[in-house]
């Protein structure tokens, strides 16, 4: 949209609220955890929250009990919402990593403000998706038989197989993202403890700042490791998804076989990672009026990736659809017209939808600036993606190269329960953690302060 | 509290620039025992304190380097020598299939090294240190800026310290006692 005469070229709204001081901002994020009450939105969610929590508990136990045939799997589709579910929150997770160590390698000043929120939603969607691989297994217990352990049977994890790399994957993502996470927290816990009213306060948040004093040593040691660490969490998040392509791509099935797997699973976990960003950063701003210092401009700036990611994921469809007819395997061609076509055909079209057409909207700026518009795009986006891994993996599964062996899946209410159940248990440890932490990184705020102040003088 | 010794004399500034120009005139004049305290990382005071770089990248590099290698080789030892099996005559270092998990494990051990390393060389954890005891030291982590020049500095010259202290723009000057 070209400026007509006479009307000022388009400027982004500024990162900051003009007129913030070092102090103000202090006061602003830290005021949120020490001082105000939760209110009364907080309640709410965290009952609601916690309702879903314990239904989560309810299925765990069901499943513990009577086992994964409380599930909608059998043969042919073995794998179902569990994977579903697992694939899709390791990818929400993901959108995290993105803004914290991706953006901050580009210098991208729209990060700072919610890098923290992001990192903890990262911590939270891992804690989600962590669950499925374990649940999933039909003895449980055994999980353990992952790890390459000395033991009495002699016998060692298949390390050429995807699966298990997949859990080396996951498990160096955890601890990864744990320890960025926390690092990142120590200046603003060390400012926590000088604010603390409470003894306790001051003891725990002075315990967990190390004794943090913001000398020039400590910052040089710091600002070294921080860089290098976001250049070490970048691929690692790339792998990790690619990773758990792979975990698809080596088996045989029609739907999952293609090289394309990996690079079509980054975009995805981008795509839907990005949106969940997107929903949290409106949301926590509306709840504790963070105007000041989440402006349009990160709105603006976090749409925009959510629509490139859109675009790269349409062409992975695009692709998908092109290798299948390109080929030659009639597996391959009748799995693709019975995606399309077939009694599953609803979800199919909702991917499209939601994952790719309803994105397009965001070329406009006009809604890239509306915090309503914006989030009912990201949460069909959110909705688009569990759509899309129920496609790979549930109507893949539906149609193995032997006609003898087709089948079909219906989840049942244990399916339905435990995918709710995380939702729940999603929010609800984002809810706490607002409550303990401060919800945006004050020590890298400052510095964006203070470049702005001198820019300004 | 009950009365220390002399540890230093502690300044306070209204920001950065004030701070990295107290920093150069301290210098300047021969003491080199300075700590400068920030609410945020200020690039232009590593320079003006000498401008050492930090360990950081060689310790990371190390902790990689061992992630590689330590990854690497459990999964030789694993699928070649400790549980060979022959699978249609392929080779037992089939070592592309290793490669995944060799670089999961080069970044596990990296990112480990950066976390740890850093703590370490920032002199963390140290839980109560004496500069906890200069007045209005909590604004450090918020919007105070300060300079300590320590008691062991050879040309500690406490009267000196202050005066110049107090002609470089200081807020506040006071000693620290713990």
């Amino acid at each position: 949209m070209a400026a007509t005469a006479g009307e000022p070229a388009y400027a982004p709204p500024p990162v900051i609220r003009q007129g913030e001081t070092l102090r103000t901002i202090t006061d602003t994020v830290a005021d949120v955890v020490l001082v105000r009450a939760a209110g009364r939105a907080w309640w709410i969610a965290f009952g609601v929250s916690s309702a879903f929590v314990l239904l989560l508990v309810i299925a765990l136990v069901a499943l513990f009990t009577a086992g994964i045939g409380i599930w909608g799997i059998d043969w042919p589709v073995v794998w179902g919402f569990a994977i579903v579910n697992y694939v899709w929150w390791i990818a929400i997770a993901s959108g995290g990593t993105l803004v914290s160590a991706i953006f901050y390698l580009t210098g991208s000043e729209w990060r700072t403000a919610i890098t923290r929120l992001a990192e903890t939603m990262t911590l939270c969607g891992i804690a989600c998706a962590g669950i499925y691989p374990i649940i999933h297994l039909g003895r449980p217990y055994y999980f353990y038989w992952l790890f390459p352990y000395p033991n009495t049977m002699g016998l060692w994890p298949q390390f050429r197989s995807p699966l298990l790399w997949d859990f080396f994957a996951i498990l160096t993502y955890v601890i990864a993202s744990v320890l960025f996470w926390y690092f990142g927290l120590v200046p603003d816990l060390a400012t926590m403890r000088d604010r603390a009213e409470h003894r306790a306060g001051r003891i725990i948040y002075g315990v967990l700042a190390l004794g943090w004093r913001g000398s020039a040593g400590q910052w040089r040691h710091y600002k070294a490791a921080y860089g290098l660490l976001a250049g070490l969490m970048t691929p690692l998040v790339i792998s990790v998804h690619s990773i758990v392509g792979l975990d698809f791509a080596a088996g045989l099935s029609p739907g999952w076989h293609s090289t394309q797997f990996p690079p079509f699973f980054v975009f995805g976990a981008l795509l839907s990672g990005i949106a969940t960003v997107l929903v949290l950063t409106i949301a926590v701003r509306a709840l504790y009026g963070l105007q000041a210092l989440i402006t349009g401009r990160h709105l603006d700036a976090l749409a925009k990736v959510m629509l490139a990611s859109s675009v790269a994921i349409g062409y992975a469809y695009l692709m998908e659809v092109f290798s299948t007819f390109y080929g030659l395997k009639a597996a391959e061609r009748t799995l693709a017209i019975y995606r399309m076509f077939g009694p599953y055909a609803a979800a199919y079209w909702a991917t499209i939808l939601c994952n790719v057409a309803l994105p397009q909207l965001l070329w406009w700026r006009r809604l890239r600036g509306s915090a309503p518009a914006l989030v009912a795009i990201a949460l069909a986006v959110i909705v688009g993606m569990w759509f899309e891994r129920y496609v790979i993996v549930v109507i893949s599964l539906n149609r193995p190269i032997l006609p003898s062996a087709w089948g079909s899946f219906v989840p049942t209410f244990w399916d339905i329960a435990t995918l709710l159940g995380t939702i729940g248990f999603f929010v609800w440890t984002i809810l706490l953690l607002l409550r303990l932490i401060p919800a945006i990184s004050m020590s890298e705020l400052r510095v964006l302060v203070d470049r702005m102040k001198g820019e300004a003088g | 509290m009950s009365a220390g010794h002399l540890r230093g004399v502690a300044a306070e500034f209204a920001g950065p620039e004030a701070l990295v120009g107290a920093v150069r005139r301290l210098r300047a004049e021969g003491y080199d025992a300075l700590k400068a305290l920030s609410p945020h990382a200020i690039p232009t005071l590593d320079e003006a304190l000498g401008g050492r770089r930090s360990a950081i990248p060689r310790v990371v590099f190390a902790g990689g380097a061992f992630g590689a290698i330590a990854g690497f080789l459990l999964q030789y030892y694993g699928a070649a020598v400790s549980y060979p099996i022959n699978i249609g005559g392929r080779p037992l270092n089939s070592w592309p299939a290793f490669l995944p998990t060799t670089i999961e494990m080069t970044v596990l051990f990296a990112v480990i090294a950066a976390v740890f390393g850093a703590l370490y060389l920032a002199g963390l954890p140290h839980l109560s240190h004496w500069m906890f005891h200069a007045r209005g030291f909590e604004r450090a982590s918020q919007d105070g800026f300060f300079v300590v020049v320590e008691q062991r500095d050879p040309h500690f010259d406490r009267d000196n310290i202050r005066a110049t202290l107090a002609s470089c723009g200081a807020s506040r000057v006071e000693d620290v006692v713990a």
